[in-house]
């Protein structure tokens, strides 16, 4: 038995850094977040993420980016930040009118 | 004020059925409330490897043994799965984790029951495992977005879990008048156990009415159990076996297989800490947490190492 101080332990569950996971399922398809695994590093969190999120096979590929990496728009920034999106209809096929009767594609 | 308004437009994104994510708004009740459930959740999927992890050695056959130990895993996995969900509302999963070592957190009442024979692995599968879908496949529609997305990953691997178990209990049920008896005797232990896991009547549910109001779960506690007892009564019926309930009768009118009271008395019993296992899971995780320092002391090692080299490069 090893009986360790309650400093030693603490020391060694120190939680390590965050790690967001994303999996490609089909050949072709983009990946897609999966979740996320804690570990000391890059090597260990694909592991970590193989066995945590790659238990059935059917994955192609996997990526893993440290959380703290990830810059993100907030939910405030629905409005304005989307806008130049949101207000261009021209942008989308339905907005030109075409001939009875012509195929476009 | 500013709060108020708030709340109200949160609710209307909850009546209108818009999943809320990690960095939207929410009310710091709706944010508590959803880390106490995740967390004991996760808790219950960690704790619920123990009673199986108990038959591993002891499987019957290799397929049996390959089975299980792939069934534990997946619990293993379920558990990662919803700390990482728990930490989007900004807990750490290590402190999650403590509090499940001091024995400060809840999980699920069944896990504090006995696997006392081979049979009690079939039986888990078919009703524990049973139950635990019927609860899950309701909270995969859950308002909270992480937790939601966490339940369909699981709920895509609990078909195999039940299916297993059920299995099981139906080769035990059509062989020898021993394993027939060992199987039903499985049933009378953990039919009324596995009631309990959809917890108390909604009468005497504090938190139901706040979580069904924003869609945290969508159906109450007596609901959901009904349900799985409308779903399992003929699943037993079907390989011979009887579900210990003088009371148990179908009711033609409600399409319902009405059942007797369970023994409250029994569910606060061992949510308090004394049922028949409770000190033997808690002394078993501690072991498990304690025994794999040594993983995590070299880990950290190899990463400082490999760090500091790619640093140097
Ligand atoms: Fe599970
Ligand atoms: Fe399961």
């Amino acid at each position: 038995m090893n009986h360790k101080t309650k400093a030693e332990n603490e020391a060694t569950d120190t939680q390590w850094p965050l790690w967001e996971v994303f999996v490609q399922e089909k050949q072709g398809a983009p990946h897609e977040h999966a979740g996320s695994v804690h570990a000391p590093d890059a090597e260990i969190a694909l592991q970590n993420a193989r066995d945590v999120y790659a238990r059935r096979g059917r994955l192609l590929s996997i990526w893993v980016v440290p959380s703290a990496a990830i810059t993100a728009t907030t939910p405030s920034d629905d409005g304005p930040f989307f806008d130049p999106g949101n207000d261009k209809i021209y942008r989308h096929p339905q907005f030109y009118k075409v001939p009875r009767g012509v195929k476009m594609f | 004020m500013e709060d108020k308004k708030r709340l109200e437009e949160f609710e209307a994104r909850i009546q209108r059925g818009e999943k809320i994510e990690p960095k939207d708004w929410m009310p710091e009740r709706y944010r508590k409330q959803l880390i106490r459930m995740i967390s004991q959740h996760a808790h219950s999927e960690v704790v619920g490897m123990l009673p199986e992890g108990n038959w591993i050695t002891r499987a019957p056959s290799l397929r049996r043994k390959l089975v299980l130990l792939a069934k534990v895993q997946d619990e293993a996995g379920h558990g990662l799965y919803l700390y990482s969900a728990a930490e989007t509302l900004g807990v750490d999963r290590q402190e999650l984790i403590e509090q499940l070592l001091e024995g400060k957190a809840k999980y699920s009442n069944i896990f504090n029951y006995p696997t006392l024979t081979w049979a009690d692995i079939g039986v888990i599968g078919w009703l524990v495992d049973g139950a635990a879908i019927v609860n899950q496949t309701m909270l995969a529609k859950s308002s909270y977005g992480p937790y939601s997305r966490a339940m369909i990953r699981i709920c895509k691997e609990e078909n195999f879990h039940k299916r297993q178990g059920y299995e099981i209990v139906a080769t035990m049920a059509k062989g020898t008048p021993e394993q027939k008896k060992m199987v039903q005797d499985a049933v009378n232990r953990w039919w009324w156990p596995s009631l309990m896991m959809f917890g108390p009547h909604d009468t005497d549910s504090p938190n139901s009415g706040e979580l069904l109001r924003w869609k945290v779960k969508t159906k109450t506690n007596d609901e959901l159990r009904q349900r799985f007892v409308n779903l399992t009564v003929p699943q037993a019926h079907a390989v011979g076996l009887t579900i210990p309930d003088p009371d148990l009768k179908y009711n033609p009118e409600t399409g319902n297989w009405e059942f007797g009271e369970i023994d409250w008395d029994e569910f606060w019993r061992v949510i308090k800490g004394d049922g028949p296992c409770n000190r033997e899971r808690m002394r078993a995780r501690r072991k498990a947490h304690e025994e794999g320092a040594w993983v995590r002391e070299a880990a950290a090692a190899y990463a400082a190492k490999h760090g500091m080299k790619s640093r140097v490069a």
